[in-house]
C-alpha cells in the first residue's frame, strides 16, 4: 500500500495553511484578537486515495475544507493543486479550476436550494460552465441521477420531497456533474440516520472506484472514516497531531489525543473491556491557545517541556507522522 | 436503498410537455381551494375592471357639479334619488361615479409606487446584504438618512418643489418607501447567504450575479410580497393624506384620498361622502392582502405540496 503511494502522484499539496478569523468587540468594532481556526496545516493528498481528517468540533477541519475549496481566503499558506498554486490564480482561473474540485456538504437540508427543482440543481454546474445544452444536458442530468441511485422521475421534484439520504445523493450528483478529480466530503453522513450512513458511504466508495476520484473525507469521529480512508489525519486546535496510514493509526496510535479518540469508540462486545481514557476539561479557546503543545492542558502524560515548547509534526515510522514530545508507545518517565 | 421504494407515488413519470399546463392548472386549483385567495382575486379583478371601464360604468360625469342636488343621501335613505345611488357630495357630484373614476388613480398610485419602491429596495437590499463591507455601509447609512426624515415631510418638500402631478406623485412615493424593502431584504440575504446551497453554487463556479438572482432572490420573494401588499395599503392612504394637504392629485382628477378629505367637513352631517371612498380603500387593501397571502404560499414549493 505504502509502496503504491510512493509511486502515486500528489494531487493536492497544502503547505503551511493558516486561517485566522478576526473578532471584534466594543463600540468601534476594535479588533481584539483572532480565532486560529486553522493554524499551520501541511499535508499531501495523492491521486486516487482517500484522506480522512478527524477532529472534534471547532478543531478547524471544515474550515480546512472550505479553504481548499477556495470558499474562504487563507490568512497564510499555499494550496497546490496539480502543480498550480490556487491562491495565486485570478478569480476567473479559480472559477475554471472548480471543475476539478468539488465539495459535498454536511447538512443536506441546507445544501439544496428549496426553490429549485432537482433537475436544475444538478444541471447548474453544467450550465455555469456552459458544458452541455438542450437534450444533451437533460441526458447528462439523468445519467448523474442514475449514478447516485435516483431515477428520472425525481427530476421535477423539489428538495423538500426527499429524505435526508436522497437529498445527500442529489448533493453528490451535483458534485459529480463536472467530473471533478478531488471531492471534499465535509461530514457527508453525520446528519443522516445510521441506517442511511452506510448506504451513502458505500455509494461514495463505488463512485470512487468507477470514476477514479480522490477524496478528502472530513468527520468528527474515527469510526466514520475507518472504512473509507486510506490515510487519516487527526486534528486538534487547528493543527494536525497525527497523520498515518489507516491501519497503523488504528493499530499503533502514537499521540495521546488519537489514543483518547480511539478509546472513545464503543466496542460491541461486553467481554472485551477497553481501558478508557477520559480527557479532562474542554477544548481550549482557539483564540488563545495554550502555550507549548496545544494539547498539554488535557494530556494524561503531560511533562514540563510540553507546557513551553510546541512539538513539531515529524516522521516517527514509515509514513507515520506525529506531533508529540513523548509519543505514547514510549513509556513516559514517571 | 431503492429510491423508487421510498416514493412509490413517483412511479408514473411526469411528462415534460404536460408540465407547464399542469403547473397552470395546479395554480388555478390551489387558488380556488384558498377561499381568501379567491376572494382577493375577485376583489382585485372587479376593481381593475372598474378602473379600466370607468367611462362605460359610471352613471354620471364625476366632475359635474350640481348645486341643486348637493348633499343628497344614498338612494335607500329618505331624500335619496336613484340618479345618485350613493348620494352626492357638497358640490352635488355623484359619489358612485367619483368612486369608479377614483379607482384609476388609487390603483395606479398604489401599485406603481410600490413597484418602484420594491425594485429599488430589493435591488439595494440584495447588493448590500450579499457584498457586505463598505457597499453595505454606504447603502445602510443612506437608509438611515431616509428613516431620519419623516416620510410625509420629505414627500411634501419634493412635491412642493416639483409641483403636484400623477407621475411625480408615483415617483416620490416610490422613492420615499424603498427603505423598508432594503432593510428587510438585506436581513434575509445575510442569513440566506450563509446557507450551504449558496456555498455549493460558489463551489460549482457560479458568478455573483447568478448566485444573487437564481439562488438568493427567489428565497426573499415571500418577504417581499408580504411587505409590498401591506405597502400598497399605506401608499393609498398616504396619497389620501397628500391630497388632503392639497399636494396630491389635483382636481378635477378624482382620487379616493381626495374624496376622503372632501368629506371630512361633513362627516357629522353627511357621512356618506367620506364613508364610501373609505370603504373602497379598505376593500382594495383587503383584496391585495388576501391575494398576496395566497401568492406567497403558492410560490413556495413546500407549501404547494401541502395543499395537495
Amino acid at each position: 500500500m505504502n509502496q503504491t503511494r510512493k509511486s502515486a502522484q500528489p494531487l493536492l499539496e497544502v503547505k503551511g495553511l493558516k486561517k485566522y478569523f478576526p473578532f471584534k468587540r466594543g463600540p468601534f468594532s476594535r479588533q481584539v484578537g483572532h480565532v486560529r481556526a486553522v493554524d499551520g496545516l501541511d499535508f499531501t493528498v495523492y491521486r486516487g486515495e482517500t484522506l480522512g481528517i478527524v477532529g472534534e468540533s471547532g478543531c478547524g477541519k471544515s474550515t480546512a475544507g472550505q479553504l481548499i475549496m477556495q470558499l474562504l481566503e487563507p490568512t497564510e499558506g499555499e494550496i497546490w493543486f496539480e502543480g498550480r498554486n490556487l491562491s495565486a490564480l485570478s478569480k476567473e482561473e479559480v472559477r475554471r479550476t472548480r471543475r476539478d474540485l468539488q465539495i459535498i456538504f454536511q447538512d443536506p437540508y441546507s445544501s439544496l436550494n428549496p426553490r429549485m427543482r432537482v433537475a436544475d440543481i444538478i444541471a447548474e454546474p453544467l450550465k455555469v460552465h456552459g458544458l452541455h445544452k438542450g437534450a444533451e444536458l437533460t441526458q447528462r442530468v439523468a445519467e448523474l441521477l442514475h449514478l447516485v441511485g435516483l431515477g428520472e422521475h425525481h427530476l421535477h421534484r423539489h428538495p423538500h420531497e426527499f429524505s435526508g439520504g436522497q437529498r445527500q445523493r442529489i448533493g453528490i450528483a451535483r458534485a459529480l456533474a463536472l467530473n471533478p478529480k478531488l471531492i471534499i466530503c465535509d461530514e457527508p453522513v453525520s446528519a443522516l440516520d445510521v441506517s442511511i450512513q452506510s448506504q451513502i458511504l458505500n455509494l461514495l466508495k463505488k463512485l470512487q472506484k468507477e470514476l477514479q476520484l480522490t477524496y478528502i473525507f472530513i468527520a468528527h469521529g474515527l469510526p466514520a472514516v475507518k472504512h473509507i480512508s486510506d490515510r487519516i489525519a487527526v486534528m486538534y486546535l487547528g493543527k494536525i497531531v497525527e497523520l498515518a496510514d489507516r491501519d497503523s493509526l488504528f493499530a499503533n496510535p502514537l499521540h495521546p489525543y488519537t489514543q483518547a479518540l480511539l478509546a472513545a469508540v464503543p466496542v460491541p462486545d461486553p467481554t472485551k473491556r477497553k481501558e478508557r481514557i477520559i480527557l479532562q476539561g474542554d477544548l481550549p479557546n482557539p483564540a488563545n491557545p495554550p502555550a507549548g503543545c496545544h494539547f498539554h492542558t488535557r494530556c494524561p502524560h503531560v511533562q514540563e517541556i510540553c507546557r513551553s515548547k510546541p512539538p513539531v509534526l515529524q516522521s516517527h515510522a514509515e509514513g507515520h507522522l506525529v506531533s508529540c514530545h513523548f509519543p505514547v508507545h514510549e513509556k513516559v518517565p514517571d | 436503498m431503492s429510491a423508487s421504494l421510498e416514493t412509490p407515488a413517483a412511479s408514473v413519470p411526469m411528462q415534460q410537455t404536460n408540465r407547464r399546463a399542469g403547473k397552470l392548472r395546479r395554480g388555478v386549483r390551489s387558488l380556488l381551494k384558498s377561499k381568501t385567495g379567491t376572494l382577493g382575486l375577485l376583489i382585485i379583478v372587479a376593481i381593475t375592471f372598474m378602473a379600466v371601464f370607468a367611462g362605460q360604468l359610471a352613471p354620471q360625469d364625476p366632475a359635474k357639479q350640481n348645486v341643486a342636488q348637493r348633499l343628497k343621501p344614498p338612494m335607500w335613505l329618505e331624500g335619496g334619488k336613484p340618479d345618485f345611488p350613493l348620494g352626492t357630495d357638497n358640490l352635488g357630484r355623484d359619489i358612485l361615479s367619483r368612486i369608479i373614476y377614483g379607482s384609476q388613480v388609487s390603483l395606479l398610485v398604489g401599485i406603481c409606487s410600490v413597484i418602484i419602491a420594491g425594485l429599488i429596495g430589493v435591488f439595494l437590499g440584495l447588493v448590500s446584504g450579499y457584498f457586505g463591507g463598505w457597499i453595505d455601509m454606504v447603502i445602510m447609512r443612506i437608509v438611515d438618512a431616509f428613516l431620519a426624515i419623516p416620510n410625509i415631510l420629505f414627500t411634501l418638500v419634493i412635491l412642493s418643489v416639483l409641483g403636484p402631478g400623477l407621475v411625480t406623485l408615483i415617483l416620490v412615493l416610490g422613492i420615499t418607501n424603498w427603505t423598508n424593502y432594503a432593510r428587510i431584504v438585506r436581513g434575509e440575504v445575510l442569513s440566506i447567504k450563509e446557507r450551504d446551497f449558496v456555498r455549493a453554487a460558489r463551489s460549482v463556479g457560479a458568478r455573483d450575479a447568478r448566485i444573487i438572482f437564481t439562488h438568493i432572490l427567489p428565497n426573499v420573494v415571500s418577504s417581499f410580497i408580504v411587505i409590498s401588499t401591506l405597502s400598497v395599503a399605506t401608499t393609498i392612504i398616504l396619497e389620501a393624506s397628500l391630497s388632503f394637504l392639497g399636494l396630491g392629485i389635483q382636481p378635477p382628477t378624482v382620487s379616493w384620498g381626495g374624496m376622503l378629505s372632501d368629506g371630512r367637513d361633513y362627516v357629522a352631517t353627511s357621512w356618506w361622502i367620506a364613508t364610501f371612498p373609505g370603504l373602497a380603500i379598505t376593500l382594495t387593501v383587503l383584496g391585495i392582502i388576501f391575494l398576496g397571502d395566497w401568492l406567497r404560499d403558492v410560490l413556495d414549493p413546500r407549501m404547494k405540496q401541502n395543499g395537495k
